[in-house]
């Protein structure tokens, strides 16, 4: 556990809050985005904000795959899955999830349909061997860390020759949904809140390496430090890019040492580009249609693609008018701006896609801040 | 969801299969992502796959300037507030 506890100990906290402290010069604001939820949840879960100085604010970026994921792909997954020949295997975090008419794969699995939930990929490989008689589709969602799983699970189904597996990929890219934010309209619009830095994902670099962020770096002046999920690291974070922006630096750097290095791993990039390739583009949730944002399977492998096997329609869906979900995963707008936060839209019945998953900023408010907000307990 | 956690090897299962524990918790662990791996290693787990290795090195470096950094920080304050005897 030393690997994980000694990355939250009060007393360092403490001091690292004395060292921030120290560091800000109170004559500027600095507006810092953690991209992943995962920092998003842990930030919330240890109270980092309140250990903050006021004119360092932590705007929370869209690093949630469940909340990012456009509502007519989960409502084909619904689809396939209430098929009597089909089973969708899935990760836990992708079954609650609403679709449109209020739908979602627990409900389906309610009234019958076969949805399973899995920790590991590897998993929907035994329930295909099981179940030979079967359609088994892997319902695969998320960023860069999980990709991996996804390709060496169609490369293990083809050395083992499984012919009842397939994949529905849903898999999206970091970087682009970064640009996307970089180029949003207004993004350097005085009045809009603006971004000084990011504190980018440590997992998703422990796969594609800290390479990929230099762009940003280098032709958006914008300097990005990736940490670790610990409150520590993302303590250090903080102080690593205070100190980048008081001296006119723009440069990644790395506080997740531990796990990340420049290149990534190779092994894993390359099982990833063995089967999958970039989508010319692919919709966001909440951030529209984003080019080179997400991975498809590679025609040598179409056999494999639910998209190919099955006939699947993607039917647009309107978000309700009043959730500001695409402002807030923007960090142009809070949750408490919304005026559904916390009344209409809850994490029992969310409306926006920001409420959906426990990382989502719109559930972390709602589950760490809402007494504060004086919304009923 | 991208959230993983350092796990320390423990057995050798063969074919990209290891076995794995943090806090008494052992899991089966797939290593075809990163190759050879040793008992004694610490890897870092999510869903299932070990998507790298946790440095241990670097990973005591980090712990170290913590340390050091809240022993400066109680050294100032004692300097500022000595207790009395």
């Amino acid at each position: 556990m030393r690997y994980i506890h000694g990355f939250r100990d009060g007393a360092a906290a403490a001091a690292l809050e004395q060292l921030i402290g120290s560091e800000v010069d109170s004559n500027r604001e600095y507006h810092l985005m953690e991209f992943c939820g995962g920092h998003t949840h842990a930030i919330f879960r240890y109270g980092v904000e309140d250990l903050l100085p006021p004119n360092v604010r932590l705007v929370h970026g869209p690093g949630c795959p469940v909340c990012v994921l456009a509502m007519p792909r989960l409502d084909a997954a619904i689809e396939l899955a209430i098929r009597r020949d089909i089973t969708l295997v899935s990760y836990g975090d992708m079954v609650r999830v609403p679709a449109s008419r209020r739908r979602s794969l627990l409900k389906a699995r309610a009234q019958g349909a076969d949805v399973r939930m899995v920790y590991s990929a590897l998993e929907a490989l035994e329930i295909a061997a099981a179940h030979r008689e079967r359609e088994i589709v892997f319902f695969a969602i998320g960023f860069e860390t999980t990709t991996p799983a996804t390709a060496h699970l169609i490369l293990e189904a083809h050395r083992r020759g499984l012919k009842n597996l397939t994949v529905y990929c849903n898999h999206v890219v970091t970087p682009a949904a970064i640009q996307s934010i970089l180029d949003a309209p207004g993004a350097g619009d005085a009045n809009q809140v603006r971004i000084d830095g990011f504190i980018g994902p440590s997992h998703v670099s422990a796969v594609i390496g800290s390479a990929p962020y230099e762009a940003f770096s280098q032709n958006y002046h914008k300097p990005v430090v990736i940490a670790g999920f610990e409150p520590l690291d993302v303590m250090q974070a903080v102080f690593m890019l205070i100190r980048q922006i008081n001296d006119g630096r723009a440069c990644v750097e790395n506080q997740f040492t531990r796990g990340v290095t420049r290149a990534g791993n190779i092994k894993a990039q390359a099982i990833v580009s063995e089967v999958l390739e970039l989508r010319p583009n692919f919709e966001w949730r909440g951030l529209g249609r984003l080019a080179r944002s997400a991975m498809r399977i590679k025609s040598a492998y179409a056999q494999y693609d639910a998209e190919k096997r099955f006939v699947m329609t993607e039917t647009s869906v309107r978000e309700n008018a009043a959730c500001q979900c695409p402002s807030i995963i923007r960090g142009q707008k809070k949750p408490t701006d919304c005026t559904i936060f916390g009344t209409v839209c809850t994490p029992r019945s969310p409306i926006g896609s920001c409420m959906v998953s426990a990382e989502g900023v719109c559930a972390a408010y709602y589950k760490y801040r809402r007494t504060r907000n004086g919304l009923p307990a | 969801m991208c959230l993983a956690v350092p796990l320390r090897v423990i057995a050798l299962l063969g074919e990209d299969w290891a076995e794995a524990e943090v806090g008494g918790v052992v899991s089966r662990v797939s290593i075809a992502l990163i190759g050879e791996v040793n008992v004694g290693d610490y890897l870092i787990v999510h869903a299932g796959f070990a998507i790298t290795r946790l440095d241990v090195e670097e990973a005591e470096k980090t712990l170290a300037l913590f340390a050091e950094i809240s022993a400066h920080l109680a050294e100032v304050q004692h300097a500022l507030h000595p207790r009395l005897p």
